[in-house]
């Protein structure tokens, strides 16, 4: 099945005017030594087949029934009418709006996201988006670098894993090195950064002090103070934040965040086993020259329209070329549409609610667990909707109820030794009282 | 075309203009209506040392960027900060009002060296 | 600013009789208002259930927020219904042209039909609500497809290994310069070679990717034919180049021709060779870079593979490497643990069941550059790509090549009396016309050019790339465009030369029939508007409206 509409007279008509006698004249300038033989790819097939092929695959996926697993990508309503928005052709078939006259809708609702963005963060500039919520992070502190002329930052240990090897990866192309802040992963302790052990990473050499809220283990960190000590060392603070939380939580831009970085999956987009989904960033007008990706200003047309463009182009690659700040170009404009449309859907009380009922259902089911005598919380202190809870020999029970269609969370212990014995579960405004009945007793079962 | 005949140029298209050992320094309508609407300035620091051919700024359009060169060498003294809020200046009044900084100069045979009105007018064709 | 027109009311036609023509002073004509602007107080869209009594109760024995974190006041999210709000993105869709609607012969952007099988394929349940970090048998179906594609794309390639993760080209770029450092780095060559060769045909990726990584971009020139000019390459080959990027078919839509000799000249130098494999729409089945000797390149999946560009994303920008490459790879790798790849590949193919083969994450790669992004890479993309690749076929693999050259070709010849063409030489998907000879002539610009386009519901080529063609016009009809349609794209382009020479003014007063006219860019810059300020607040930070009471009140539950 091909989608070319051209027949075979079509073709005598274009090799004519082209005065060549067959296609593979046009291809002639292709070395003989390197021209390509014959491939091994399998034969077309009819849109029937395609379909059948693909449910074929669906089917070798097993959705949970009951799931608390998030660790970074969270199962919250997708409603249905952002579905349909981000369905709509003229907003899914469009190019990079370069030529704003025939671009308004795309320009104008990144307008709106930028606006969503520096809204629920509290800072003054939001980009039209990044690959997701690792590579803002790392962006956010490669601009710091630039910003401070500083070549090393600080990060918390309260940062998810994946997070942080993003940004290994992307300071080692500047050669920026990474110092890491502990944080308390006792049993009892905090499960948070200890704002004199981040004091003590910094240094005149660190450009910035990168912490999340809430961490990757659920905990809520003392984002105010770190913000002091990083600012105390002449450093900029970049906070990681969780958008839905921001409708409970302090905005960042209120407790002194330099730049903001996020992952906006939570806010309508599907799990989609990894992507796509859609990093944000916010910061400061004052350093706005030096944010990587793109921005949608307001102006006016000739004829006195209100009107929206790409603007503070000369930032970026296609203009500054190898003294860009980046060389982003390709954002993901259709998932910051879904963020918005999300966030317009659900509005202020919607957001709050999801908050709220994530919070609350990760309290039930921390409370249920305990009460059952299965576990305890691994840290004092509190958390926002996702709690690492000790649970003994957590992996091999974990696994024995994966096979039931029952995922218990995350196991950190995965990548963090100390937190071997633990569950990291999430609930969402989709948890149900069910979910949590079925999870106690499946551990129960797995004792 | 042709340009103001008491300053000098540089074949970067910036200009100098020599009064009592400082100089006055910008780029030129030529360079200006290359780079189209100009929407931003990066200015040198008060105090910065110069040196000449070396970068010293940047200057921003809608569709383009460009490094400023130094014509001449020397301590910037003063910068226009008028650009700060009104960077159109360096279009409509690039030899007036679009001056970028006045610098104390280091060697005054530097801008002598330069090429006069006439001989950037047939540089830049 | 006011809103000139009834509330409720927006122009989606353009201009015309519903026009009066500019407005005095600050007064702008809305087109479309913001959705803050249809906010209204207490309403809303979606609705959430109350928690249990019973689960509350529960919760009451966990700690509470503490004050200290709490927001001081709630975001100004917009408030309206859900009519509401379909309608205004409804409306501002209509003010956006889309492949769907019209033609859109973007060079370089490869703006094919997007087929909605593709969008089924991508919705199905079982894909789309699979977690990234669900346990590895519960995601066999997610590793499979990720395995197939990656299978499919290396005979495509000829590259013996592919990475999924980069999220877009430009990604794909960074993840090849890290590989290629990491490969510098493992012969003890990491410090002397710090130069990344480029044409000055190159793509702005190119270059701003070399700084991403620490390298100093060196321009090298294009001969006169529109290709690399080799006896420059060979001169800046050294002992401290890493890599050369080179684009083929090159920007100026040409195949290079000693291409056999570039990459053997690179690999002498012992440094790798880059292909930016934007333009594989031309050489599907004819040019196998894997197999000429190159070291890595990336596929857009976005424009050869047919997934939507989505308004600026997402894309997805694998990487294809050799040999020597292989262990720098971004990890995980979607790897088969059980079952014989031939095997397994012959029963995919023939829509037998795979069940006997088990996938797993390969996160054992010790000398991995590392990940470039969380999790694996724009699953969603691989999904409408495994889809369209499927659908195709090898058959229609071959057809796209030939139907996107034959095109291109055909408008190459049709148009090279209207305008000029730098490159008088058989094009391969895409070709680039100069506006020079209007703007010497007439001062009708490449961008008023553009604009007039506008005018007939066809979105412009890319203007002003690549930039060593001066008023550059680059046009890629794609495969996907019947003879109506290029037929008609001629007759515009022609009308508008000869209106050029007729009339300049109405050229450069286009457009006049879309939903806005040209718009003041050096304002937007130069006085940045970035955000929508409530009550007319630039300033304006966290301060908006009180918090409603807390949570644990069951008066202020929320209600369905």
């Amino acid at each position: 099945m091909t989608y070319s509409p051209h027949t075979e007279a079509d073709r005598a008509r274009m090799l004519e005017a082209i005065g060549v006698a067959t296609v593979d004249d046009l291809f002639d300038d292709i070395p003989p030594a390197v021209r390509a033989g014959g491939w091994e790819v399998p034969d077309p097939l009819a849109e029937q087949e395609v379909r059948a092929e693909l449910a074929r695959l669906a089917g070798r996926n097993r959705i949970p029934e009951v799931s608390f697993l998030g660790a970074g990508v969270y199962r919250h309503l997708v409603p249905a009418v952002v579905s349909e928005v981000i369905g709509r052709p003229e907003f899914a078939t469009a190019y990079t709006p370069y030529q704003p006259e025939v671009s308004q809708g795309t320009l104008q609702s990144i307008y709106e996201f930028q606006s969503l963005i520096c809204e629920l963060t509290g800072m003054e500039v939001a980009t039209a988006s990044h690959y997701d919520g690792a590579t803002a992070t790392a962006e956010a502190a490669l601009m710091a670098c630039r910003l401070t002329r500083r070549h090393r930052v600080a990060v918390s240990a309260g940062l998810s894993p994946d997070y942080r090897r993003v940004l290994a990866t992307y300071c080692s192309g500047p050669g920026v090195e990474v110092v890491t802040v502990p944080i308390d992963l006792a049993e009892d302790g905090s499960g948070a950064t200890e704002p004199t052990a981040a004091a003590a990473s910094l240094g005149d050499d660190v450009a910035c002090l990168v912490a999340a809220q809430p961490n990757f283990y659920g905990q809520l960190e003392p984002m105010a103070e770190l913000a002091d000590a990083a600012h105390a060392a002449g450093a900029l603070f970049v906070a990681v934040v969780e958008p839905t939380s921001l409708a409970m939580l302090e905005a960042p831009g209120a407790y002194g965040a330099d730049i903001v970085a996020a992952e906006g999956q939570p806010l309508g987009i599907p799990a989609s086993f990894g992507g796509p989904y859609v990093g944000l960033m916010a910061a400061r007008m004052a350093s706005v020259r030096q944010m990587p990706g793109r921005l949608v200003g307001a102006t006016r047309d000739v004829e006195g329209r209100k009107g929206y463009v790409l603007t503070l182009q000369a930032r970026e690659q296609h203009i500054r070329r190898e003294k860009a700040a980046s060389n982003i170009c390709t954002n993901q404009a259709l998932m910051a549409l879904a963020a918005t449309t999300y966030l317009a859907a659900v509005g202020p009380r919607g957001l709050r609610e999801v908050a709220e009922l994530s919070m609350l259902q990760a309290r039930h089911t921390a409370a249920a667990i305990e009460a059952a005598g299965l576990g305890r919380r691994r840290f004092t202190g509190s958390y926002f909707a996702e709690v690492t809870m000790h649970v003994p020999d957590a992996a091999r029970r974990h696994a024995a109820l994966a096979e039931r269609g029952i995922v218990a969370g995350h196991v950190p212990g995965r990548d963090e030794p100390a937190l071997r014995d633990t569950l990291l579960l999430a609930a969402t405004e989709l948890t149900t009282d069910a979910d949590v009945e079925r999870l106690v007793a499946a551990l129960e079962t797995t004792r | 075309m042709s340009y103001p005949d008491d300053l000098r140029y540089s074949k970067e298209h910036e200009w100098v203009r020599v009064e009592e050992g400082r100089a006055t320094i910008g780029i030129t309508s030529f360079a200006a209506d290359e780079l189209g609407d100009i929407v931003f300035v990066e200015l040198p620091e008060v105090g910065a040392a110069l040196s000449q051919f070396g970068t010293f700024g940047v200057v921003e359009s809608v569709k383009a960027v460009s490094d400023l060169y130094a014509p001449v060498s020397g301590e910037v003294l003063e910068v226009n900060d008028a650009l700060r809020e009104a960077p159109e200046l360096l279009n409509s009044d690039p030899f007036g009002e679009g001056w970028i900084a006045r610098v104390a100069l280091s060697d005054p045979g530097e801008a002598e060296a330069l090429m006069d009105a006439e001989a950037y007018a047939a540089e830049t064709g | 600013m006011s809103v000139a027109e009834a509330p409720g009311r927006s122009d989606h036609s353009g201009r015309g009789s519903a026009f009066s023509g500019a407005t005095a002073g600050d007064e702008l004509t809305i087109v479309e208002p913001l959705i803050f602007e249809r906010s209204r107080p207490e309403r809303r869209a979606v609705r959430f259930p109350a928690a249990s009594e019973a689960a509350r109760r529960a919760a009451t024995a966990q700690p509470e927020l503490p004050a200290s974190v709490r927001r001081a006041a709630a975001p100004r999210l917009p408030e309206v219904s859900e009519l509401e709000l379909l309608r205004h993105y409804n409306r501002l869709a209509h003010l956006n042209h889309a492949i769907d609607l019209g033609f859109y012969p973007l060079g370089s952007c490869t703006m094919k039909y997007n087929p909605k099988v593709n969008e089924w394929s991508a919705r199905l349940p079982g894909l789309a609500e699979s977690h990234p970090l669900d346990p590895e048998p519960l995601s066999q179906g997610s590793l499979e497809l990720m395995w197939l594609l990656a299978e499919l794309l290396k005979e495509v390639s000829g590259f013996p290994a592919v990475s999924l993760q980069p999220a877009a080209g430009a990604h794909g770029e960074l993840t090849g310069l890290l590989m290629a450092r990491a490969f510098h780095r493992s012969n003890g060559e990491g410090e002397q070679r710090t130069k990344v060769l480029v044409p000055d045909s190159a793509h702005g990726t190119n270059p701003a990717t070399a700084t991403m990584v620490g390298y100093q971009a060196v321009t090298i020139r294009s001969n006169e034919r529109g290709g690399i000019d080799l006896a420059e390459l060979r001169e800046a080959l050294g002992p401290d180049v890493a890599a050369l990027m080179i684009t083929n078919p090159s920007t100026l839509g040409i195949f290079e021709d000693q291409i056999d000799q570039v990459v053997a000249a690179v690999r002498e130098a012992g440094a790798i060779a880059y292909m930016d494999g934007a333009n594989l729409n031309a050489i599907l089945g004819r040019f196998r870079p894997g197999h000429a000797g190159f070291d890595v390149m990336h596929f857009n999946l976005h424009k050869t593979f047919s997934t939507p560009h989505g308004g600026g994303g997402p894309g997805a920008g694998p990487v294809g490497v050799s040999e020597r490459l292989a262990p720098f790879l971004p990890t995980p790798i979607p790897t088969l643990v059980a079952g014989d790849p031939a095997v397994v590949r012959a029963n995919a193919w023939a829509g037998h069941s795979t069940e006997g083969a088990r996938f797993a994450l390969d996160a054992d790669r010790p000398h991995s550059i590392g990940k470039v992004r969380s999790c694996y890479g724009n699953f969603g993309m691989f999904v409408r790509a495994y889809t369209y690749i499927r659908s195709n076929g090898s058959e229609g693999l071959r057809t796209i090549s030939n139907d996107a050259v034959l095109a291109a070709n055909y408008l190459r010849v049709r148009l090279r009396d209207a305008y000029d063409l730098p490159y008088d030489r058989i094009s391969k998907h895409e070709v680039v016309f100069s506006g020079r000879r209007q703007k010497r002539e007439h001062g009708v610009t490449t961008l008023d050019i553009a604009k007039a386009i506008l005018d007939h519901g066809i979105h412009p080529p890319t203007i002003y790339f690549p930039l060593i063609v001066e008023e550059a016009l680059m046009v890629e009809p794609t495969e996907t465009e019947s003879l109506e349609t290029l037929d008609t794209f001629v007759e515009v382009m022609e009308g508008i030369a000869a209106l050029a020479a007729s009339d300049p003014a109405a050229v450069k007063r286009a457009p006049t029939t879309t939903p806005v006219g040209r718009l003041d860019e050096a304002a937007a810059a130069r006085r940045p508007d970035l955000r929508y300020a409530f009550d007319g607040d630039p300033a304006a930070g966290a301060a908006g409206t009180d918090m409603p009471a807390s949570p644990a009140a069951p008066s202020e539950a929320p209600t369905a």
